[in-house]
């Protein structure tokens, strides 16, 4: 793995936040199943109360906030990593059922489930003899 | 090159972080040349307060039973092993851009820690080790008889 894969990733196409704080890309794994697609992200930081889904037409988008990881009373000596808030956006392909999305959060782990919605089956017109 | 020297940068210890953040880029512009930049993962922090460090590392998804905590003298290793969701037949990763596998970090810590004392905390994807110095470690105050 190059060095680019291992640090975060400032996120430079997200507009300008109030808070003075850096955005990271989440890293995430996508992968598609039969009936639904599943997307998991890195954000370690966040839990369920803080990581927000939007889905707009087709345009899914994933957030977090994070704390900004001080521990009270120590102060940084040494620093490798930097926390800050996450953002991601996607462009579905597939229709997606957006009734039935479910997301979780572990450990950090945002893990979204993105049923595909029922394709609309084409009909067949009898044409009545006039 | 520019290794984590952690008891050299004490005597940064009252310095605004934005120079660490600083020092991190300038370290990283360096050190890219030739080097497997592999060994620095998983990042961590290191926070420092009288008399103990804590160490903090992102590890998103892991079950607190996965990740190994070791302390001997003034040596920390921290290893352990993250899994992949099973695939069934037919299924297909479109894009796959998470860590995985195993890693492990080993650090020289600037003094002896108590090893009974280190308390480890995992919440939301981040490891937090609080590692107190050994209390014969510490320094003592020398009597002059006069």
């Amino acid at each position: 793995m190059s060095d680019k894969d291992l640090q975060k990733t400032e996120s430079t196409a997200v507009t300008e936040k109030v808070r003075n704080v850096k955005t990271f890309v989440p890293r995430v794994d996508i992968y598609e199943t039969k009936d639904a697609l599943f997307l998991i992200a890195d954000m370690p930081g966040v839990d369920e109360k803080t990581v927000d889904v939007e889905l707009e037409k087709n345009i899914l988008t994933i957030s977090g906030r994070v704390e900004n990881g001080k521990i009270k009373d120590y102060s940084l000596v040494f620093s490798e990593y930097e926390v800050g808030d996450y953002e991601r956006t996607f462009t579905l392909s597939d229709e997606i059922d957006r009734e039935k999305i479910k997301a979780t959060v572990k450990q950090g782990v945002l893990r979204l489930q993105l049923p595909k919605a029922e394709k609309v089956k084409p009909k067949k017109i009898t044409i009545n003899v006039a | 090159m520019f290794g984590p020297g952690i008891w050299r940068m004490k005597r940064f210890a009252d310095s605004v972080p934005e120079i660490m953040d600083l020092q991190r880029e300038i370290n990283r512009l360096f050190s890219n040349v030739g080097q497997a930049t592999a060994l620095d993962y998983p990042a961590i922090n290191v926070w420092e307060k009288n008399d103990s460090l804590v160490v903090t590392m992102e590890l998103p998804g892991m079950e607190p039973e996965d990740i190994n905590i070791s302390v001997t003298g003034a040596a920390l290793t921290i290893s352990g092993v993250t899994k992949a969701d099973p695939l069934k037949d037919g299924e297909t990763y479109l894009r796959q851009e998470r860590a995985l596998g195993n890693f492990q970090r080993n650090f020289q810590l600037p003094f002896q820690v108590d090893s009974k004392k280190v308390e480890a905390k995992y919440e939301k994807g981040v490891l937090n080790i609080t590692l107190p110095r050994l209390e014969e470690d510490l320094p003592k105050k020398i009597k002059i008889n006069s």
